[in-house]
């Protein structure tokens, strides 16, 4: 409990020497963008004296940017936002549904897929979507940017790569060559919400025959991080992802998870319907792919 | 009793009065009041879920900055019953969440941190968290002092009380049935989920007198407990209901009233407390987890021959778990010749329950509702049609003892197989549940007011906090009764102080007592009209009639006059002997039970343990539908309840007895998205004992829920799951099992 100030830097240079700044004054900086998870923790486990650096003013925070080669996804940028991109939606569904799981219309307003990375919550349900379509972080440093692959960026829960005085400015995504898609699914007990029980994202990229050539598989919420899957993705690439490849991949996710058991689900509830999402949403990948 | 045909405003489906209020925010909530130099008062609770209090020591929270008054158990008089104990613990703190001590700063912030100034010391002791512990030989005692049944010839024990229903001969009963059907069925605590948390704000005059303002079902019960807390005289205490966000019987007793008034005596400022939702889920009082079991048989022709049920209720901290309803309600719907019911109130250390809609019908009668669809399956009978067979009707002798007058189970058994949702066929891949439920509803005490302004504007004031629509349903029954339009009329709750005493809104009285009151109070209105005109006209009172809101003389009486309208006779009520107002109390008899038939088609996701519910249709009596949009709105807002119970609803405790979903995150009530259209057909049996054929319709919505979803599931999986809630992983793990 204490004081709070705000501060709402307009460009990445000017945030960071506003976060360089108060770190030189021994405060505590935290960057701040839907406030969705902030405020929330500000009011119960959280409560301490800080100074909140608005990112949702940064120029470079806020860029959208579909390149031929490549797709940029500012940090600062609303779920509502990306969500009204059919063009979005029609290249990267599974990330772009993925933000659509996050709250509620009301919260889209403001949620950033930014915020869910950074809060590196286990359950964050765009990271594996994230992981699943190859997307890079930008971050923003006193020796200008550096780039970090997703699933290299979560550290452990609540924890990531960035240093006090750094921010995410957003995500480079390939983008989507021939028939390539992706597809999230995550399992609550409700329709909406709530809280990853257990999450799973797939991009696979198929050939003229329906042959899966690439695939990459992301599962959340059965461990401290999301994990990558290669032998999810290795059971796919080589088959038309039928049924017996939906079956060994949805083993491969099985085998992987680390869950816990707690109020939301036990150990072994995890692991089964972890294996169950990737299946399905490896389908869907598929069936999007196809539809190219 | 008024017939149907003839009714002009009751039926209908105005605006509520309170709507605009609602809908634009501007409707003042038990946490909306502020007043100049009020202080913010917190409280303390308990870490631990069973503890002796070894000591509590407040000077550090006193001596900290802006803090003007801190309070533990010792600061209450003398010997403190269970409700004060509630209130605030004094030699054991008996679930985590329970107040041990309270204050009051300037700011709220300072509250906090002179929360954490106090020191208490606790010898920690074992927590009993289930039926099964708590009922075992040689079980840890919640309260060492209690006996069963207060019988002190016996050692103590965690069972608090027992009930027994008994008829016939069990026995013989069963020896003469075709099909047994068996089986043991639990259902967790529950909490009501009211959106609004508790709250009050209280403040004591120089003179001593007492003012409180809260959220509540009943400000003369929160008068009168808090007075009894206090050991303060009733009338040293007024008590102003705010709106209410809900309530479903869970605002019915008092937690933070008799503190705030403490310390404003202590300090001579307003004290507000709120509770966070937090303190709501901890410390307030949910409904009872049960341990059920249930036996039923018939003959091959589906004529039940004998039924018994045993059931235990976790009454929480201290007794009180509602065995009573519980065993009142668990083979009220059936004609059973031979039976045996017995119920147990035990405690645990979890919160101490508090009513919540129908209390205590939902568990027993989900046991048994189970039971009979497993009944209709070994005899081949459509679930309905089994039931129609035994169905109570009038003058069937109910377990508990009445005589039924007439009721509408029949009717709403009947209405349910012909409904367009029951002759659809059932979707494929899912199941189909079908169950009953009942409420006996309650009378009790109830006054109103009536006034006329001068311009005829009618005014009802009655003391029933309006928890479900009600102001709109008196401000219809007396527009019927005066024969006025609805706009004429408004209605409102008024203070401990401005009208006279109500029981508390529950057991869905207030529609049928409260309502009874205000006709009554509008019969008066028209005997002084009739009686005023007569003045006027210069003839006998006799000889003067009141229809469609005027005066009027008697047919064949011989008078030219014109008719005198209420507005007539307002204006001129100073020459006729003063201003109208009509009043009425009484203490209701012949409230109506009021049965349900809910059938729902549901669809398990078999690898996921995820139930869908894709259709749920609510069937129920209403006597009377006075405004059929409200009473429509309990059914599905008592359907969704109950299906959130059936489906995830749990209070979850860890090996310490702490409750860890205690947020609406993990403590799922079902959202919006969730729930299908609920299908509702309201049937109308009229109450013979209530004017305009009244029962109660708010609490009978919530009981039939929970078998339905748990037959729907049944018929899908070809097994029975007996425990709730119906959770993803409880399914899942039960799928597994069977298919090994
Ligand atoms: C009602 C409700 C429902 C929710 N439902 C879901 C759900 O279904 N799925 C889900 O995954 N989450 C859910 N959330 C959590 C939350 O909405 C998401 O995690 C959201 O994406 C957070 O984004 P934000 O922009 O609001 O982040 P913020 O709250 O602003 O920030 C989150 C964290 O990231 C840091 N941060 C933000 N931006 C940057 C940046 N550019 N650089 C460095 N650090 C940064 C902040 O300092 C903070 O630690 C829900 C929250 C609420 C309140």
């Amino acid at each position: 409990m204490g004081a709070y100030a705000y501060r709402a830097p307009s460009s990445v240079e000017e945030a960071l020497s506003t976060l360089a700044a108060e770190a030189a004054a021994g405060n505590r900086a935290q960057m701040l963008a839907g406030g969705t998870d902030v405020m929330v923790q500000m009011r119960s486990i959280d409560k301490g004296p800080r100074t909140f650096v608005d990112v949702k003013h940064v120029a470079e925070a806020n860029e959208l940017c579909i390149g031929t080669d490549e797709v940029f996804i500012g940090a600062a940028i609303a779920s509502a936002v990306l969500n009204e991109s059919q063009e979005l939606k029609s290249i990267l569904p599974g990330l772009i549904e993925a933000a659509d799981l996050i709250g509620s219309t009301q919260i889209q307003g403001r949620a950033t897929i930014g915020g869910n990375l950074c809060n590196s919550s286990p359950a964050g349900d765009t990271i594996p979507a994230l992981i699943a379509c190859g997307a890079v972080c930008v971050i923003a440093s006193s020796g200008g940017n550096r780039e970090v692959p997703t699933e290299d960026f979560v550290t452990g829960v609540g924890t990531n790569v960035l240093e006090p005085t750094e921010f995410l400015v957003g995500f480079k995504i390939p983008r989507p060559k021939g028939r390539t898609s992706d597809a999230y699914l995550r399992f609550i007990p409700r329709t909406e919400m709530d809280i990853a029980v257990c999450g799973a994202g797939v991009a696979l990229t198929l050939d003229d025959s329906g042959v899966c050539t690439a695939a990459k598989v992301s599962i959340g919420a059965v461990a401290i991080t999301a994990l990558v899957v290669p032998d999810a993705a290795a059971a796919l690439v080589g088959t038309t992802v039928d049924d017996a490849a939906l079956a060994a991949a949805a083993d491969a996710s099985s085998a992987l998870a680390k869950p816990i058991t707690d109020k939301r689900g036990t150990v072994e509830y995890r692991r089964k319907v972890v294996g169950v999402l990737t299946k399905r949403a490896a389908a869907i990948a598929r069936d999007r792919a196809l539809a190219l | 009793m008024a017939e149907a045909v003839d009714l002009k405003a009751i039926g209908t489906r105005p605006v509520r009065p309170d709507g605009i209020e609602k809908v634009t925010g501007r409707a003042a909530f038990g946490a909306d009041l502020h007043l100049p130099n009020m202080l913010h008062g917190k409280v303390l609770r308990s870490p631990y879920a069973h503890a002796r209090i070894k000591s509590v020591d407040l000077t550090r929270a006193r001596a900290a900055e802006g803090v003007l008054a801190a309070i533990s158990g010792a600061d209450f008089p003398g010997n403190a019953s269970d409700l004060g104990k509630n209130v605030i613990a004094r030699d054991k703190v008996l679930y985590h969440g329970h107040a041990v001590a309270a204050v009051a700063a300037k700011t709220q912030l300072q509250a906090d941190v002179a929360l954490d100034l106090i020191e208490v010391e606790y010898e920690v002791l074992e927590p009993v968290m289930s039926l099964d512990q708590a009922m075992a030989e040689g079980a840890t005692l919640v309260n060492e002092t209690q006996h069963t049944n207060g019988d002190t010839s016996k050692p103590p024990s965690n069972v608090a009380a027992t009930q027994r229903f008994e008829r016939g001969d069990l026995e013989a009963g069963f020896a003469q049935a075709d099909v047994i059907v068996e089986g043991e069925y639990r259902v967790p605590m529950a909490h009501q989920g009211y959106i609004e948390p508790h709250a009050c704000t209280a403040t004591v005059n120089e003179d001593g007198k007492a003012t409180v303002w809260c959220c509540t079902q009943g400000h003369f019960d929160v008068r009168s407990l808090t007075a009894q807390v206090l050991g303060e005289r009733v009338g040293n205490i007024k008590v102003i209901p705010s709106e209410i966000g809900g309530g479903f019987g869970g605002k019915t007793t008092i937690y933070l009233e008799p503190l705030a008034v403490k310390m404003s005596q202590m300090t001579g400022r307003p004290v507000k407390m709120t509770m966070s939702r937090e303190d709501v889920f901890r410390a307030t009082g949910p409904t009872s987890g049960t341990w059920c079991k249930a036996k039923i048989g018939a003959k091959k022709d589906g004529t039940f021959t004998a039924a018994s049920a045993w059931l235990a209720y976790e009454a929480g901290a201290f007794p009180g778990a509602p065995i009573g309803p519980g065993c009142m309600s668990v083979l009220a719907p059936y004609e059973v010749p031979n039976l045996v019911i017995e119920g147990n109130d035990v405690l645990v250390n979890k919160p101490k329950v508090c009513a919540y809609r129908a209390p205590g019908a939902p568990q027993s009668m989900h046991a048994m509702e189970c039971a009979i669809d497993e009944l209709a399956r070994k005899l081949d009978m459509d679930p309905i049609d089994l039931r129609l067979k035994n169905a109570a009707g009038e003058g069937t002798v109910a377990p508990y003892g009445p005589r039924f007058p007439a009721i509408g189970l029949r009717e709403c058994l009947e209405a349910a197989k012909v409904h367009p949702n029951y002759l659809a066929p059932v979707p494929e891949g899912g199941g189909r549940g079908v169950a009953v439920g009942f409420w006996f509803n309650i009378g009790m005490q109830s006054s109103a007011e009536v006034r006329i302004a001068e311009d005829g504007m009618v005014t009802v004031m009655e003391g029933s906090p309006d928890i479900g629509g009600s102001r709109a349903s008196m401000a219809l029954m007396a527009a019927e009764t005066l024969g006025v339009p609805y706009d004429q009329v408004k209605a409102h709750v008024g203070d401990t102080e401005s009208t006279g005493f109500c029981n508390v809104t529950g057991g869905s009285r207030t529609t049928f007592a409260t309502g009874m009151a205000v006709i009554q109070a509008c019969e008066d209105i028209i005997a002084q009209c009739r009686q005023r005109a007569a003045l006027t006209w210069d003839l006998d009172e006799e000889q003067v009639d009141w229809v469609d809101g005027e005066a009027v003389p008697k047919p064949g009486v011989n008078a030219d006059v014109n008719p005198l309208s209420l507005a007539n006779i307002a204006r001129g009520a100073g020459r006729t002997g003063g201003p109208l107002l009509g009043r009425a109390s009484l203490n209701a008899q012949g409230a109506g039970a009021s049965f349900s038939c809910n059938f729902t088609d549901t669809k398990v996701d078999t690898e996921t343990g995820k139930v869908d519910v894709l259709s749920f249709t609510a069937v129920q009596d209403a006597g009377r539908a006075i405004h059929p949009s409200y009473v429509e709105g309990q059914m599905q807002g008592g359907a969704v309840q109950g299906i959130g119970w059936a489906l995830n609803e749990e209070y979850i405790y860890d090996a310490d007895g702490v409750m860890e979903n205690a947020g609406f995150l993990d403590y799922r009530v079902p959202v919006a998205s969730d729930m299908p259209m609920i299908d509702t057909e309201i049937i109308e049996v009229p109450n013979p004992f209530h004017p305009y054929g009244v029962r109660g319709v708010g609490e009978t919505p919530i009981v039939a829920p929970l078998a339905a979803v748990s037959n729907a599931v049944r018929d899908q999986l070809g097994f029975r799951i007996p425990d709730l809630p119906l959770s993803p992983p409880r399914v899942l793990e039960a799928i597994d099992e069977r298919e090994g």
